[in-house]
Parts: C-alpha cells; sequence; structure tokens
C-alpha cells in the first residue's frame, strides 16, 4: 500500500522539481524559447489556425512577452492545458507564463502561489439558450439542465446564482466546449453557462447561430489575465509591463505600422518616447534592452489591433469593446503611466 | 563457508533489497516534502472542511453546495459504488450467458456469442462509454419533444419516459408500514431460499424430488402481496411528470450513469464470458459424458456437474474483472457522471488547488476499495474450492 502512494508522489514530485527554479527571466534566455500556457482551442483566445500558427488575445499576449525578451515574437512554445491541468503545469515550471482565460480570484492569487499581472480581457457569466425556449432572463430558469465546464471558476457562480435566487437547476458537467455545444445543441441541457466571450465564440460555431440568444444576465465578474508562478517578481514586471505596453500603446496610437517609425526618433508626446525607448532608460530597469516595447507592439499590434483581429465585430465572434474599451472611450482598460 | 550456505545467501540478497527499497521511498519521500516546501506549498487537509461551492446532479445523499468537500467527496465515493455495483452484477449475467453459450452446439448462437466477445473486448471501455452516451443524447428525444397537444413523443404506459437526459421511471414512496411490506418480501426471499435448500438436502438424503418451482414463485408473491393489502396498499408510485424543463418526480436514471453502466458491462462481460469458456473447457469432457450417461438432461449436467467445478477456475480471473470494473469506472468523467474522480479528483481538487492531497485520497480510496473487493471474493473462492481430502 505504501509503495504505491509513495509511487504516485514520486510522479507528482517529479512534477515539481523544477518549482524552485529562481530567475525565469535567466532560464527564457537560455533556453531560447518562451514556453506559454494556452487553452485547448477557444477561437479568439488562442487557437490554432488553418497552418497551424496559435493565434487570439491570448496568443498575442505570449508573443509580446517573447518579443520584448528574446527579440523574436515567434519564440514561443505553446503549450495547451486543459482548465484541469493548467494550475500544476505553471506551479512546476512547465510553462513560463500562462495567458489561458483564467479569471483572477483571491484564492489563485494567493492560496494557489500565482501572480497575475493583469487583466487583458473583462468577462462575465453568461447563459446561452435557443430561442424556442422563449426564455427571457436567467431567473426563467428554475429547474432547468444547465451545462457547465468543470474545473472553473463558473461552476462556483452558478451555484451561488441559483441558490441566491432560490431556484433549482441540475447541472451537467462537461470536460470541454465542444463537448458542450454537442450536449447543448442535442437538447440534452436547456441552457449552456459560461463566460460570455465563450459563449459568443461558441454559437458563431453553431449550424444557424441566430436560433440562439445569450441572455442579458452577466452573473459573474470574469477579469481574465495573464499570470506567473508567486516569487520571482522580476520576470512577473516584465509579463505585467508587456501587456501595459500593448494597452498603453494604443491609447496613445502607437500601430503595428507606424512603431517603426515612432521608435526611430523621440517625438511630440513624452510618454510614448519613454515607452519606445528613444528617452529614459526605462526597459533597463527590468532588465531588457531599450527597444523591448517596440518588439512587443510590433509583434501583433497594439491591444486594440489585437482585439478587433480576433474577437472583434469584423470577426465570427463579433464582440463590441464594452467593458474591455480604453478608459478614455468608456471602458476599464488603463495602464499605469510608463515613467 | 556462509556465503555457500543457500538460505543464508537469500535472506542476506533478501534483506538488501529490502535496505535498498527503504531507502529509495524515503529519498522519493524527502523530495516531495523538500520540493513542497521550496514552492511554498504544505500538506493539508483542512480544504476538506470548508464548503464546496459546487452542485452535484446524481446525490444519493443529501448534499448542496454549501456542504463541505468532505461530503462532496462522499457523494463521489457512493457514486463510483452505484456504478461499480450494476455493473458488476450485468457484466456476470451477460459473462455466464455469453461464455456457455458460445459452447452451445447451436451454431448461430455459439457464432453470435464469438462474435459479441471479440467486438466488445477489443475496442477500449472508453470509445464504448462515448458511443452509448452519444446514442443516448442524438436518438432519444429531448423532455420537450413529450409537451403540447402535438408531442412528437409519449411516455410508456404514462410511467416511463426515455428521454436524452436520461430514463424516468416511478419511484416507490414508503408510507406508514410500507418498510414492514418490504420486510416481509425480503423474508420471502430467505424463505424461497430455505425451502429450496431443504428440498436439495431430501433429494441427497431420501432421493425424493420436491418440486420447487411452483412453490418458490407462490412464495415470492403471496405474502408480500397479502402484507400489502391487509396494511391498507402502504407503497405508492411516484410517477414522473413533464413539468417545467424537465421531467419532475420519479426516479431519474441519468445518461450517463446508463451510459458507463452498460459500456462497463458490455465490455467486462466479454472478458468474463472468455473466462467462464475457460472454465467450463477446463473441466474434462468426461465428466459430462459421464452424467449423460447416468441419463443426467444437458442443463442438470451444466448445473449440477459441470459449473460447481468450472467455478474454481473461474473465480479468480473474475475477480480482476471486477477490479477492473471499479478502476474503469474512473472513466465516468468522460460523460460528466460525477464519480469520485469527478469531484474529489476533479472539481475539489481543481477549485482547492491541492492536488497532492485530492490524489493521496484518490489513490487511498481505490487501495481500499480493491483490497475489500479482492478479500470478500478470496472468502468466496475459499469457500467453493475443492476441498482435498
Amino acid at each position: 500500500m505504501k509503495k504505491t502512494v509513495f509511487l504516485g508522489a514520486l510522479t507528482i514530485s517529479g512534477l515539481l522539481a523544477g518549482a524552485a527554479a529562481a530567475a525565469t527571466l535567466d532560464d527564457v534566455k537560455a533556453r531560447g524559447k518562451l514556453n506559454c500556457g494556452v487553452t485547448t482551442g477557444l477561437t479568439g483566445f488562442s487557437e490554432p489556425d488553418a497552418s497551424g500558427r496559435w493565434e487570439g488575445l491570448d496568443a498575442a499576449v505570449c508573443r509580446a512577452v517573447a518579443a520584448a525578451v528574446l527579440s523574436d515574437a515567434d519564440a514561443v512554445e505553446f503549450v495547451p492545458l486543459t482548465a484541469k491541468t493548467r494550475f500544476t503545469s505553471l506551479a512546476s515550471g512547465e510553462i513560463d507564463m500562462m495567458a489561458r482565460v483564467t479569471t483572477w480570484t483571491l484564492s489563485r492569487d494567493t492560496d494557489l502561489k500565482f501572480d497575475f499581472v493583469g487583466i487583458n480581457y473583462y468577462d462575465g457569466q453568461g447563459f446561452i439558450v435557443p430561442k424556442a425556449l422563449g426564455v427571457t432572463s436567467a431567473k426563467d430558469l428554475d429547474g432547468a439542465t444547465v451545462c457547465i465546464q468543470t474545473g472553473t471558476t463558473t461552476e462556483l457562480n452558478l451555484a451561488d446564482f441559483f441558490r441566491a435566487n432560490n431556484i433549482s437547476y441540475e447541472p451537467v458537467p462537461v470536460e470541454t466546449d465542444d463537448e458542450a455545444a454537442q450536449q447543448y445543441l442535442a437538447g440534452a441541457c436547456d441552457t449552456y453557462t459560461t463566460d460570455a466571450s465563450g459563449l459568443a465564440a461558441t454559437r458563431a460555431g453553431f449550424p444557424t447561430p441566430a436560433d440562439h440568444v445569450v441572455l442579458p444576465e452577466i452573473i459573474s465578474k470574469e477579469p481574465l489575465g495573464p499570470l506567473v508562478r508567486h516569487g520571482d517578481n522580476d520576470w512577473a514586471d516584465i509579463v505585467r509591463w508587456s501587456l501595459n505596453a500593448l494597452i498603453a500603446a494604443e491609447e496613445y496610437g502607437v500601430t503595428q505600422a507606424n512603431v517603426e517609425d515612432k521608435a526611430a526618433s523621440s517625438g511630440t508626446n513624452p510618454e510614448v518616447n519613454r515607452l519606445l525607448g528613444t528617452e529614459g532608460e526605462l526597459g533597463a530597469m527590468m532588465g531588457l534592452d531599450k527597444d523591448w516595447a517596440k518588439r512587443a507592439i510590433a509583434a501583433s499590434g497594439n491591444y486594440g489591433e489585437i482585439f478587433e483581429r480576433n474577437l472583434g465585430v469584423n470577426t465570427p465572434i463579433g464582440l463590441a469593446r464594452g467593458l474591455n474599451a480604453q478608459w478614455t472611450n468608456g471602458g476599464l482598460l488603463y495602464s499605469p503611466p510608463f515613467r | 563457508m556462509l556465503l555457500s550456505d543457500t538460505r543464508y545467501r537469500s535472506y542476506t540478497f533478501q534483506f538488501i533489497a529490502l535496505l535498498c527499497l527503504i531507502a529509495a521511498v524515503a529519498f522519493l519521500a524527502r523530495n516531495l516534502m523538500n520540493n513542497l516546501e521550496a514552492a511554498g506549498l504544505n500538506i493539508s487537509y483542512s480544504f476538506l472542511n470548508s464548503a464546496s461551492g459546487y452542485d452535484i446532479n446524481q446525490r444519493p445523499i443529501a448534499y448542496d453546495s454549501q456542504s463541505t468537500h468532505l461530503r462532496a467527496a462522499i457523494v463521489g465515493i457512493l457514486n463510483t459504488l452505484i456504478v461499480a455495483v450494476l455493473a458488476c452484477v450485468t457484466a456476470t449475467f451477460l459473462g455466464v450467458a455469453a461464455g456457455v453459450l458460445r459452447l452451445s452446439n447451436n451454431w448461430i448462437v455459439a457464432r453470435l456469442m464469438a462474435i459479441y466477445v471479440e467486438a466488445f473486448r477489443n475496442i477500449p471501455v472508453l470509445i464504448w462509454i462515448l458511443i452509448i452516451f452519444s446514442i443516448l443524447t442524438m436518438s432519444l428525444p429531448a423532455p420537450n419533444a413529450f409537451r403540447g397537444d402535438d408531442a412528437t413523443s409519449s411516455m410508456l404506459f404514462r410511467a416511463f419516459a426515455f428521454t436524452n437526459r436520461g430514463i424516468y421511471t416511478p419511484l416507490p414512496i414508503m408510507g406508514p408500514g410500507g418498510w414492514l411490506v418490504a420486510g416481509v418480501f425480503v423474508a420471502s426471499l430467505i424463505g424461497i431460499w430455505l425451502f429450496r435448500k431443504w428440498a436439495t438436502k431430501k433429494l441427497f438424503d431420501e432421493g425424493r424430488m420436491i418440486a420447487t418451482f411452483w412453490p418458490s414463485v407462490a412464495l415470492f408473491f403471496i405474502p408480500a402481496l397479502i402484507a400489502f393489502f391487509v396494511l391498507g396498499m402502504p407503497i405508492t408510485l411516484d410517477y414522473p411528470a413533464l413539468k417545467g424543463f424537465n421531467f419532475q418526480g420519479g426516479l431519474q436514471i441519468r445518461g450517463s450513469l446508463i451510459a458507463l453502466w452498460l459500456a462497463l458491462s458490455v465490455y467486462t462481460g466479454a472478458f468474463i464470458a472468455e473466462n467462464v469458456r475457460a472454465g467450463i473447457q477446463a473441466v474434462s469432457v468426461g465428466q459430462s459424458e459421464a452424467a449423460a450417461s447416468l441419463g443426467l438432461r444437458p442443463r442438470r449436467i451444466m448445473n449440477l456437474v459441470v459449473l460447481p467445478q468450472a467455478l474454481r477456475v473461474i473465480i479468480p480471473p473474475l475477480v480482476s474483472q471486477y477490479l477492473n470494473i471499479t478502476k474503469n469506472s474512473s472513466l465516468a468523467i468522460a460523460v460528466g457522471y460525477m464519480d469520485i474522480t469527478g469531484t474529489l479528483g476533479g472539481i475539489t481538487l481543481n477549485q482547492t488547488g491541492r492536488a497532492i492531497e485530492c490524489v493521496l485520497l484518490l489513490m487511498a480510496f481505490y487501495l481500499v476499495i480493491s483490497l475489500s473487493i479482492s478479500t470478500v471474493m478470496n472468502l468466496y473462492n475459499n469457500a467453493i474450492k475443492l476441498r482435498e481430502r
């Protein structure tokens, strides 16, 4: 009996062996590749395209960090992770950072020993139902069968929402988004619940998207952001400010097309100058060179360009900016100043 | 020389091997502890007492999202046991039937059973689970199809509804005195068993054959029915009825349970069929021929001569098949059946991040269950094995 237990422990200790490694930046540089944890495939956030290249909002964050650190936006090893395996993978050092539609919560930040470095998508949990069902509010779902991806914060929100409204439901746990869509379309569940952006992405893949409607209630806050292991603050800083560079670039009108020009010589906006390294020594403070932000932005454009290309109204997912607009446009995106 | 003493030599080497094993285990344990400490993690089971926060659809005991993680784990354990017991029973019946029929003189029956065995044991059980679940989900109607005046589906006998969310059946509700009726029924089952034992003893002692079939049938029905009507029909049936989104009332056997149960049964049944066939063929043909020459009919030859001897060959591999069923039930998560791997090893592990603690608990649970099954089956094996005189 003991032997079996310890053989299991061996596996786990093997997984944890790398956790003690101190400087992630040195590891990444020595390896020449950034190991970045992403989803196993969620349209708009991280999904391989027809040629096998990972595309999406999360994938772009990985590329920006790789560009800033390694001067090569394609020096990224994308590691697809399920909701279940993601935290073990990051804790064990298998990946250097994770950008995997992961909700920033207190327990993940503290108890699980991770550091969320920012928010790249403000999301919330919603419900999708067939129009034929005639349901107009999530509060009408008393007694409904609800498909839900297991191992996510949505599972807890769902229980809280139904308990708070004193209505009952029957959960049908599923492993992946595809499975949920299959069950939902077969009528094995009345509604499917996940982050509203995910619902939009899933609905875009339905045979007749117009027959399904996302209910107005958003029952939770789901701030999705990249995260790193607790304890390596230098590395956390680099990932945090790479993300901030993308957001600030949109605010100041630095785009993929004009970033080279703007970085060539200092312009009129001192903030842009500091961001792109024509003024000050911000890169050196993080252990990078002065062109780090220029490369991060050149990798796939600023936050707005990335959003429009992967999630925006002109894509099949068709999401409006909403909360994810710049603070100057009534959204929540607000990068701290570069100085 | 001590070294040339085989006994001394073997003990020495065994002792050295044991020391190596202990050293290896100690090294692994220390490594685990060091690494956990370096990562700032500590082994703690206190999360078991905090509220789980998630709901489970199939709840054999009272449970809601405010119950503890420990209770969620217990719900999972019970769900594992439910599907394991159901699958063990059906797989045994299926396996014994298929194994015996595969040796049938009827060419078609024997070939059909051969096809069953080869088809089912050569395709992974996970595939069977998914196939059956997909068929259930895709081919059966949604509860909505039962609604309205021009419903496309209707309930069988107004009592059973077959939907893609599961099968709804009437559920007996125990009124006052209901358990008494159930008690009488159990007592009459024991009565039937005692009666048959007595009849067998009579046959062996006095050579007198007593008809057992009709008395058994009478014992099965009459006392329970008398008790039922005398006590004023205390057991009523709760029929499922379409209400809101789903059928309410009655008993819901979920599609996930059915898929898992059927898949484990037919898959393991195919292995058991081969065990049974091997057991029967291990009994020499001379025995059946001798029995036949005494004038026994084929069915009696099977029941009285062949099977009792075949059982001691069949039981040991049957134990490992039962263990396989229990362990394979952990594939439940593929269809969203909330067994122990789904609750403790799935959602709890995810929400608390206590991977090591949960996995250790899981291993301990499966180990305890498997060892219990082995123990019980070994006791049974000892009871029926051939006693050498």
